[in-house]
C-alpha cells in the first residue's frame, strides 16, 4: 500500500462516517417501537408490517416503477442514437445546439425544468386537447427528457474509447451503414445501454421536483408521497421505508458492480 | 469513412440525428421559449392564469412589468444574491472536504480504490429526498445529534440546527459531494505522482509541491466539480425546504411558492428567466471543460 499522509487518511475516516452514518441511523431508527421517531422504544419491525398494508404507499410506488421503466426505455433508444450520432458522425449542422440541448438537462436547476415542461403541456392543451391530463405520460415524457442526456454521455464516452476499425472494415466490405450499426456496434456498446438505463431508472424513481411539477391530480409518485408525509417531520414508517429502498438499491448497485467487474476480466 | 459509404448511409444518419434533436427540440428548446412568452404576460384570474401574447384585436400585449418588479424588490435581489451566496460556499466547503478524499482514493491500491469510489458512488444511486430526510432525524432539537451530546453532558438544552442556515449548508454538501469527488478523482488519478517526489526530492516542501504541482494538474477537476456543485444547487428547492427554516428564502424555493401558491405564472416565469441568465454561463463553461475532457480521452 502507498502510503497515505495522516491528513489524507483521517479526512478519508471523516468523510466516508459523513456520508453513511446518517443512512445508519435512519436504518436503525426503522426498528424503533416508538411512534416518536426519535426516542428509542425497543426493537420492533412493526412499521414494515403497517407498510405493506398502506395502499397509498403500493400505488405510488407501482406509479414510480412504471414511470421509471417506460422513461428508462425511451432514454435509452433517443440516449443512444444521441450518443451515437455525436461520437461518431462528425460534424453536422445544427451540432453545436444539439450537444447544448443534450448537457444542459443534467446540471438545470430542477425546478426551471419542472416549470418550463408544465408550461408547455399547458399550452399543448390550449393549442390541442393534448395532455388532458397530467399523470403517467407526461411524467414520463419529463423523465425521459433529462434521463436521455445521461445515456447520450454514456454512450458517447464508450464509444470514444472504442476502437473505430471493426466498424470501417465492415462499411469497406460493403455493409450498408445502418446494418453495420446493428451487427457490430449496437453489441459493442450494449453494456453502456445498459449501464444507462439503469442510471436513467434510477434518476426517474427519485425524482421528486420535476414530477411535482408535471403531474396533476391524482397522479402521486413515490417521492412525491414521501415528501408530503417528510414535511410534517421524521416518522417511523418514512424510516422503514427508507430501509427497504437503501437495501434494494444497494444490492441492485453490488450485482451490477460484480458483474461489470467480472466482465471487464480478459 | 470513404465518401461513397457515407453517402449511403446518409439517410439512416440524419434519422438517427433527427429523433433525438426533434425530442429536445420539443421538450427542452420549446418549453424556454414558452417561459420567456409568459414572463412578459400580465397574471389574471383565468384558466390558465396569465394573459395572451395577443389581444382580441391582434395587437401585442406584452409587458416588462415583473422584470421590472423583480429588479426594484429588494426581496428578490437578496434573495437571488443569497441563494448565489449559499451555492459558492457549498461548493468552496465541498471542495475542501472532496479534494483529499478523492486524492486518498486517487492514492490507493487499486482493489481498495475500486470498493472507495463503489462507496462514493452509492449513495447517489440512494434516493436523494431520503439521503435529506436522513439529516432530518440526525438533526432534530429531539434528534440522535442532540441526544448524544446532552447524554454526553457537554450540553443541557438541545443547540438548535434544525430549520436554520447550517442545515441548508449540511444537506448541500451531503447532497452535492459525490459530484465534486468524482471529476477530482478523474484528474487525480491521471497525475503522475512522481512530479511530486521529484519535487520533494528536490528539497521542495509539501506543501510548495502541493502548490506548485498537484493543485494545477487538477485544476480541470476542480473546475468541473465545482461547476457541478454550483449550478444545480443555485435553484435547490428539497433541502431549504426541510432542513432550513422560514426565513431562509431561496430562489428555488421562491420561485416554487410564487408558482404553485400564490399562483402567479407570469412572476415564477421572470424568476426561471432570471435564474438561467444566472446560469447560463457556467454551464456553458461546464460544456467546454467536458468537450475538451472528452478529447483528452479520444
Amino acid at each position: 500500500m502507498k502510503r497515505q499522509s495522516r491528513f489524507v487518511f483521517s479526512m478519508l475516516v471523516f468523510g466516508y462516517a459523513f456520508l453513511y452514518v446518517p443512512l445508519l441511523s435512519v436504518v436503525v431508527y426503522s426498528f424503533n417501537d416508538s411512534k416518536l421517531a426519535t426516542i428509542w422504544g425497543g426493537f420492533s419491525t412493526r412499521w414494515y408490517v403497517e407498510l405493506l398494508k398502506n395502499d397509498q404507499v403500493i400505488s405510488a410506488l407501482l406509479l414510480s416503477l412504471k414511470i421509471a421503466i417506460s422513461a428508462a426505455t425511451l432514454a435509452t433508444f433517443f440516449g443512444t442514437m444521441a450518443g451515437i450520432a455525436l461520437s461518431r458522425f462528425g460534424r453536422f449542422r445544427g451540432r453545436n445546439l444539439f450537444t447544448g440541448m443534450i448537457t444542459s438537462p443534467m446540471v438545470m436547476p430542477e425546478v426551471i425544468t419542472g416549470l418550463s415542461l408544465l408550461l408547455l403541456f399547458v399550452t399543448l392543451q390550449q393549442l390541442t386537447g393534448w395532455p388532458s391530463q397530467r399523470g403517467y405520460a407526461t411524467i414520463t415524457i419529463a423523465h425521459t427528457t433529462f434521463a436521455m442526456a445521461y445515456v447520450a454521455v454514456i454512450v458517447q464516452s464508450r464509444l470514444a474509447a472504442m476502437d473505430q476499425s471493426l466498424e470501417e472494415a465492415a462499411m469497406d466490405l460493403g455493409g450498408h451503414p445502418f446494418r453495420v450499426m446493428i451487427d457490430i456496434t449496437l453489441p459493442l456498446i450494449l453494456p453502456a445501454m445498459v449501464a444507462g438505463w439503469l442510471l436513467a431508472f434510477t434518476l426517474s424513481l427519485d425524482d421528486l421536483v420535476i414530477a411535482s411539477f408535471v403531474s396533476g391530480p391524482g397522479g402521486s409518485t413515490l417521492p412525491m408521497l414521501i415528501f408530503s408525509k417528510v414535511k410534517l417531520g421524521v416518522t417511523p414508517d418514512i424510516n422503514a421505508l427508507a430501509t427497504l429502498i437503501m437495501l434494494f438499491v444497494s444490492a441492485g448497485v453490488l450485482v451490477a458492480w460484480t458483474i461489470g467487474r467480472r466482465m471487464r476480466r480478459p | 469513412m470513404s465518401a461513397v459509404t457515407s453517402r449511403r448511409g446518409d439517410i439512416w444518419q440524419r434519422f438517427a440525428v433527427a429523433i433525438p434533436y426533434l425530442w429536445l427540440l420539443v421538450f427542452f428548446l420549446a418549453p424556454f421559449a414558452i417561459i420567456l412568452k409568459i414572463s412578459v404576460a400580465d397574471p389574471v384570474m383565468a384558466q390558465p392564469p396569465f394573459t395572451p401574447a395577443f389581444d382580441d384585436a391582434g395587437g401585442l400585449q406584452i409587458s416588462a412589468d415583473n422584470y421590472a418588479f423583480l429588479l426594484t424588490d429588494k426581496l428578490y435581489a437578496i434573495t437571488y444574491l443569497k441563494s448565489v451566496l449559499m451555492a459558492l460556499s457549498a461548493t468552496a466547503l465541498c471542495l475542501l472536504l472532496g479534494f483529499p478524499i478523492a486524492y486518498g482514493i486517487a492514492r490507493a491500491e487499486s482493489a481498495t480504490r475500486n470498493i472507495l469510489l463503489l462507496l462514493i458512488v452509492l449513495p447517489f444511486w440512494i434516493s436523494f429526498l431520503l439521503r435529506v430526510y436522513a439529516w432530518m432525524g440526525l438533526l432534530n432539537n429531539y434528534g440522535v445529534i442532540n441526544n448524544l451530546l446532552m447524554w454526553l453532558g457537554i450540553t443541557e438544552q438541545p443547540i438548535p440546527m434544525m430549520y436554520t442556515d447550517f442545515a441548508i449548508y449540511i444537506g448541500l454538501v451531503y447532497s452535492y459531494l459525490p459530484f465534486m469527488i468524482l471529476p477530482l478523482y478523474a484528474t487525480l488519478e491521471r497525475m503522475n505522482l512522481d512530479l511530486v517526489e521529484a519535487a520533494q526530492d528536490l528539497g521542495a516542501t509539501s506543501s510548495r509541491a502541493f502548490w506548485d504541482i498537484t493543485w494545477p494538474l487538477a485544476r480541470p477537476g476542480v473546475i468541473a466539480g465545482s461547476l457541478l456543485v454550483f449550478i444545480p444547487a443555485t435553484g435547490e428547492y428539497v433541502i431549504p425546504y426541510l432542513l432550513g427554516g422560514p426565513e431562509s428564502l431561496l430562489i428555488g424555493r421562491v420561485l416554487f411558492d410564487e408558482f404553485f401558491v400564490n399562483r402567479d405564472w407570469p412572476l415564477a416565469s421572470a424568476v426561471a428567466i432570471v435564474l438561467v441568465v444566472l446560469v447560463v454561463i457556467p454551464i456553458v463553461l461546464l460544456q467546454r471543460y467536458q468537450a475538451k475532457a472528452a478529447e483528452q480521452t479520444a
